[in-house]
């Protein structure tokens, strides 16, 4: 093999092992940039998850409180016994409403909890993704101090 | 020292993980005494590997609170070691790993 061949598979080695180490990368680095820019829920969640049509449903449980006396740390909690491949959590009022998604392989709960901010009384509306359908709960928190800072 | 506090806890095959992220999440909306904006710095990227396996994945926004708290729940068991992993938007990284106990 002469050295220009020897460059050349040199070379194709490289970006072989670049594609195999880069691809796994590439799939966790999924910040879904117009998802959470998006001005509406509605917006966000054609971002997310390609759809946006929504069903009311009793199967999600969300739990926050009726009365955040303090709209920086307001506690967030999202389950449901369907079959989920994905939560989202979206606050209506707030700049960018879609707060966080969540990502749940087989074996992991359909449950979340986080803690989130509002700038004033709004809607929170926790999205389940089942069976490639999106489900819903909607719950009005009002805010008496505002989380948002300025 | 990571800034990343994981408890993990199994009961009957489910492990119960409750951690707490010490990050700024700052929005980029707010100014600080000079009027001057303060440009958003916040965990994007969360993710959880048990045994190296990815149990559980998400992706913040700026509307998660200061410091961030989460906590799920996972098929696992006592002595598999939990990673949880953070990538913020300035592409900041940090990671912890813990027995679940």
């Amino acid at each position: 093999m002469d050295r220009r061949g020897a460059l050349k598979v040199l070379g194709l080695a490289g970006s072989a092992l670049t594609a195999l180490v880069g691809l796994p990368k590439l799939a966790m680095a999924s910040w879904a940039k117009t998802a959470f820019e998006a001005r509406s829920g509605a917006d966000a969640l054609q971002g997310l998850y390609g759809g946006n049509a929504t069903t009311p449903s009793d199967a999600v449980k969300l739990k926050a409180p009726d009365i955040a006396e303090n709209g920086a740390v307001v506690p967030i909690e999202v389950e449901t016994d369907m079959d989920a491949e994905s939560i989202a959590i979206l606050i209506e009022k707030n700049p960018s409403p879609l707060a966080g998604s969540f990502d749940l392989p087989a074996g992991t709960k359909a449950l979340v909890k986080t803690r989130v901010r509002m700038g004033e009384t709004t809607n929170v509306t926790a999205v389940v993704k089942s069976g490639g359908k999106l489900y819903t709960a909607t719950k009005e928190v009002k805010v008496t101090i505002g989380g948002c800072g300025g | 020292m990571t800034t990343i506090r994981i408890k993990a806890k199994e009961r009957a095959g489910i492990v119960d993980v409750k951690s707490l992220m010490k990050h700024p999440m700052e929005t980029g909306l707010r100014k600080d005494k000079d009027g001057n904006i303060i440009p958003p710095h916040f965990i994007q990227e969360i993710v959880a590997e048990n045994n190296g396996a990815v149990v559980f994945s998400g992706s913040f926004n700026t509307s998660i609170s200061k410091d961030p708290y989460l906590s799920f729940q996972y098929s696992g068991k006592k002595g598999d070691k939990l990673t949880l992993s953070w990538t913020d938007n300035q592409g900041q990284k940090e990671s912890s790993t813990v027995d679940v106990g």
